[in-house]
């Protein structure tokens, strides 16, 4: 597999980060404790290089109708500013990857333009895919284009209820309220201070955490400036640099699927509990449609039998992927991901289960290594912050 | 903190060995190498008291946030003492490897093979 590194790769080496393979990038994987990292998000904020996330900008005249019929979301509905969550699916409905889409103001001649952000280790073949998607659809192509930036932008998360207190030190006064102001799943221009210098930088207030917080694209020439920056104007403790594992408890904890544990391929939207993101009515075709109708049809989990939902532990013993779930001690399901869940104090999984046995309060045990131990079927998410 | 204590002797498997001053019965932990490698430890479970354990056989479990561990015992042997400490608070494991996060300990008849903290360290990485 291809060894990718961030640009900030040296900061996390001088901040004694150990080291895992991500998608094909060398990804902190925690700097001290991944617990004390966890904490540290739910309680004050946490620093996250997500560089290994995608780029991909589509821009031209057709880029909306495009983005329709490329993805299942009814993306040009967007307004300008704004971000939404979709899946790129192909012709069976299988999910390619799970992304995030912001729609920027239109060039000076009118074009629209839109940043997708794939995951990691689906980023080429959601490029690709996208530039393939291009040249094909109903009317013999789109009048759009594809340009995959992944290679040179870096993304920096600051996540957690001091992210915002924080970010502002590095905002001049005047441009605060574009912090404030910025809602949920929106995406604006902001003038940050790097190195020294003011540089207007796409602020998005989106995240993997549960909790409030923002991304910020950054050139990579300019990653280490910024992230050298947010350590230096937070309080001793304030901001916390974060790993993939505490990540991975973080997103788990706010029942967050993760592309590759919970979503594949092989898997539907709908199983998934993802079909509020397929627009089966947006005007036109998009790749997946007739195949994602007929799954929908079919009812949630039909096509698999199973849907995803999390599980409470009432034992200490975490689930962990792939172990097997069971109803008096025959396998009834599959967990896709599980840990003990260290703001809630008890283990949580998510798990695809048979449809008899997925409605909440529903007692299953989870087979761990050979041992069982009881769990109880919870709606989703674990974990919510309070607001 | 040293990785590896200079004291101690070590099994392939990361858990480390210490000798009372008299007899037979020996402590039992796993080293920093491996609880730096798991990550936090959330539970283990420990062989019974009174229960016999085989060198280089697995005798329990550690669990981290990230993943299970199999526990192998480094001497054969009657376990005579487990520490509750680590089972009500299995993070001791983390902050303390070679002290307080001692895991049981054994009535040892044999050893299985073990290692010098200078071998040990020299396979993992060489600090000592």
């Amino acid at each position: 597999m291809t060894e990718n590194y961030t640009a900030l790769y040296e900061e996390h080496k001088k901040l004694g980060a150990s080291f895992t393979d991500f998608g094909g990038w060398q990804m902190p994987l925690k700097y001290s404790s991944e617990l004390a990292e966890h904490h540290a998000v739910r309680k004050s904020a946490g620093l996250f290089d997500l560089s290994h996330m995608g780029e991909v900008w589509v821009t031209g005249p057709d880029a909306a109708a495009f983005l329709d019929y490329a993805l299942v979301g009814k993306i040009s509905a967007m307004a300008v500013g704004k971000a939404k969550y979709s899946l790129i699916c192909n012709e069976d409905g299988g999910i390619m990857d799970d992304l995030i889409t912001y729609r920027r103001p239109a060039g000076a001649d009118g074009t629209d333009k839109f940043l997708v952000v794939p995951n990691a280790g689906n980023a080429k073949a959601v490029a690709g895919a996208l530039a393939e998607r291009a040249g094909s659809g109903p009317e013999g192509g789109f009048d759009v284009t594809v340009e995959d930036a992944s290679a040179g932008t870096s993304l920096i998360a600051v996540q957690g209820p001091k992210a915002e207190s924080i970010l502002l030190r590095l905002v001049p006064a005047a441009q605060h309220e574009l912090v404030t102001g910025l809602k949920y799943y929106a995406a604006v221009e902001v003038p940050f201070l790097v190195g020294g210098a003011g540089q207007d930088l796409l602020l998005a207030r989106t995240g993997y955490t549960g909790e409030d917080g923002f991304e910020i694209f950054v050139g990579d020439d300019d990653a280490a400036a910024l992230w050298q920056a947010l350590i230096a104007v937070a309080d001793d403790g304030e901001l916390t640099p974060a790993g993939l594992a505490s990540r991975d408890s973080l997103r788990l904890e706010a029942g967050m699927p993760l592309y590759g544990n919970e979503l594949s391929l092989e898997g539907d939207p709908f199983a998934a509990g993802l079909g509020p993101v397929v627009a089966l009515s947006k005007e036109g075709d998009f790749i997946g449609k007739a195949a994602l109708a007929a799954k929908k049809e079919a009812g949630a989990g039909a096509t698999t039998g199973r849907k995803l939902v999390g599980l409470k532990g009432l034992g200490r013993r975490a689930g962990r992927g792939h172990y097997p779930v069971l109803k008096d001690g025959n396998t009834v399901g599959d967990v896709t991901s599980g840990q003990p869940s260290p703001s809630l104090g008890y283990p949580v999984a998510l798990a695809y289960v048979d449809l008899a046995y997925a409605e909440p309060g529903t007692a299953l045990d989870i087979d761990l290594r050979g041992k069982t131990e009881p769990f109880e079927v919870v709606a989703l998410p674990f974990y919510k912050r309070q607001k | 903190m040293a990785k590896v204590a200079p004291e101690l002797q070590y099994s392939d498997e990361h858990e480390w060995v210490a000798r009372e001053e008299a007899g037979s019965v020996v402590s039992i932990g796993i080293s920093a190498v491996a609880t730096d490698a798991l990550g936090d430890i959330v539970y283990v479970d420990l062989p019974e008291v009174g229960s016999a354990v085989t060198a280089g056989e697995t005798c329990g479990e550690v669990e981290s946030t990230k993943s299970v561990s199999d526990l192998y015992a480094p001497v054969t042997g009657e376990v005579t003492e487990i520490n509750p400490a680590v089972v009500d608070d299995p993070a001791l494991i983390n902050s303390d490897p070679y002290g307080a996060g001692w895991l049981f300990k054994v009535a040892a008849e044999s050893e299985g093979p073990l290692l010098s903290a200078q071998e040990y360290a020299s396979k993992n990485g060489g600090e000592l």
